[in-house]
């Protein structure tokens, strides 16, 4: 069952796993930008309408792999907690590939985070969007460095 | 259990002397008023004297006071009702109407009236002279809140209805129809002292949910000749215009929060403005940047709405929730359709710092040592919050 309203009398209506990443984000970036090495960067949303996501990725040339990702998220409950919840899944297991990492749908961060209110399902959407773009900026960045050479 | 509520505006306790007043008459005195034996001549008995009270206390007629279920109804009976008897016309709102008067009146602008929504100055404030220049030949209805639930604005109610009162004699005297006035008073009653030998207005919305009474109890106070209709039909309770067996417990125990509101207003009214002073020079200095939403001085005691640039409202309030703090955002992710608050953003302000904001309602029993928790609470909260934002700064 979905609630429309974020608490009922049993206490939260969002999941736990959202509980938890919202009161104990993962991987967020603190200060401007991150203090590692990047070569893809990465926004979506609006303030305007309640949510921005900024996120910093590094790709290892190699493998084809998300080394390391950081974000920074202005929003509500679920847009802090989807994000979070994001880093966590691009990061296990040593790194997602980028293939696999574009192949992210909404469904599988909210699979991921058990259920949102439906009204909220937005949220999630914006993390992809956000990663989607970093993606696109490390190919830019990577092919210019390739014309440079 | 520990925890500091600061959303009085949202709803308040029912003071324990209403809950005393109210007790017989659930199980005692549970007759039906209308009954002519004694158990329901007891019950009629109290229900009227609750009315007298009331009256007595709004300075107008016994019969003038309709019980209701609450705002929602008396608001929705004042618009709806008095439509009811106009086959068309024009009616004038302000932007930052209660959803209870919005929404009747963009029900009714839907069955075919002109509707004016009226946006208030960047303060919060509805200027009269602008509800002047949207008057028309066909206006038949004028309905602007007193106290403001959000932001907490008092809205020159007495001017208006001067005005609206030298704008009918005209309109008598060229035989036209005259134009009616609603004031929705639900967050003023406690605030400020309501005298209907004062303002003129014809209608005016009460409830007794945000003045330490029950929930589920209202009044419309609808002045005399006042052409209403009643929402729904039944049988002649409330003279017709509010059919159905009344719930004699709530409207003694809303005689009762009215009756005590009148005795103890002057000195909650001081002590809150202290607070209420406190509150803001502490947030100004811990939070430089924090914006207060609605005018400073013409708002009541009890309210500090504000923005906290970078900071979503949604997550703060939740975050304020686990430090056992309770209060209330006008933020979008708050509410059901994703919008920010039509109040906030009524005065101009951006979508952004609408997003941002936060509510604090201070009530009788908040104390200086609650709103310390308050700040303290918040600092921890809003720099976490803020470590997290993708947004530095903006206006
Ligand atoms: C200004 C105003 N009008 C109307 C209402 C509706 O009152 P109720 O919830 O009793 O129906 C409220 C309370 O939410 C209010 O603050």
């Amino acid at each position: 069952m979905k609630y429309d309203i974020v608490k009922n009398s049993q206490g939260w209506v969002y999941s736990e796993t959202v509980k938890k990443h919202f009161f104990h984000p993962k991987n967020f970036i603190r200060g401007d930008s991150p203090r590692w090495k990047f070569n893809g960067y990465g926004e979506s949303g609006s303030a305007a309408c309640g949510d921005v996501m900024r996120n910093w990725i590094f790709v290892d040339k190699r493998s084809q792999k998300i080394n390391r990702f950081g974000w920074k998220t202005y929003g509500c409950a679920s847009a802090i907690a989807s994000t979070s919840i994001l880093s966590e899944m691009l990061l296990e297991n040593g790194g997602m590939k980028i293939n696999d990492a574009l192949k992210i749908t909404p469904t599988d961060i909210l699979d991921r985070l058990g259920d949102l209110p439906i009204k909220k399902v937005h949220c999630s959407v914006l993390g992809d969007r956000a990663l989607k773009n970093a993606i696109a900026d490390y190919f830019k960045f990577s092919s210019e460095k390739m014309v440079g050479k | 259990m520990f925890n500091i509520y600061l959303d009085f505006a949202s709803t308040t306790s029912v003071d324990p002397q209403v809950v005393k007043a109210m007790a017989p008459y659930w199980t005692d005195i549970f007759g039906n008023p209308s009954n002519l034996y004694e158990i329901g001549r007891q019950a009629f008995s109290a229900l009227e004297k609750s009315r007298d009270s009331i009256a007595k206390n709004l300075n107008c007629l016994s019969e003038e006071i309709i019980f209701t279920s609450g705002g929602t109804e008396s608001c929705n009976l004042a618009l709806q009702g008095l439509a009811r008897n106009f086959p068309q016309g024009h009616i004038i709102i302000s932007a930052i109407e209660h959803h209870a008067v919005l929404n009747s009146a963009n029900y009714l602008k839907r069955q075919g009236f002109d509707l004016t929504i009226v946006k208030p100055e960047k303060n919060g404030i509805i200027d009269p002279q602008k509800i002047k220049d949207a008057i028309c030949d066909k206006t038949f209805l004028i309905s602007v809140m007193w106290v403001n639930n959000e932001i907490g604005t008092i809205q020159p109610i007495k001017k208006i209805s001067r005005m609206l009162e030298r704008i009918n004699q005209q309109r008598i005297a060229r035989a036209q129809k005259k134009i009616y006035f609603h004031t929705d008073a639900c967050q003023a009653g406690l605030y400020i002292k309501i005298d209907f030998k004062k303002i003129t207005a014809d209608l005016l919305s009460l409830n007794g949910s945000k003045i330490y009474g029950p929930k589920g109890a209202g009044i419309l106070f609808v002045r005399q000749k006042t052409p209403l209709a009643p929402l729904f039909f039944g049988g002649d309770q409330e003279l017709g215009l509010r059919p159905g067996t009344q719930p004699v417990a709530l409207y003694v125990g809303l005689a009762k929060a009215i009756e005590l509101v009148e005795n103890l207003r002057e000195k909650e009214n001081k002590r809150l403005a202290k607070l209420q002073n406190y509150l803001m020079k502490k947030l100004r200095q811990k939070f430089p940047n924090i914006i207060l939403n609605g005018d400073e001085k013409k708002r009541i005691a009890a309210n500090v709405n504000i923005s906290v640039p970078a900071v979503e409202g949604e997550a703060l309030s939740l975050m304020l929730d686990e430090e056992a703090v309770m209060v209330a955002t006008g933020s979008a992710c708050a509410s059901s359709d994703l919008k920010p608050s039509h109040v906030l953003t009524a005065l101009g302000i951006s979508d952004e710092l609408a997003h941002s904001s936060i509510r604090i309602t201070m009530g009788r029993s908040t104390t200086k040592k609650d709103l310390d928790y308050f700040l303290i609470s918040l600092e921890k909260v809003y720099k976490k919050l803020k470590q997290i934002s993708a947004i530095t700064e903006f206006l």
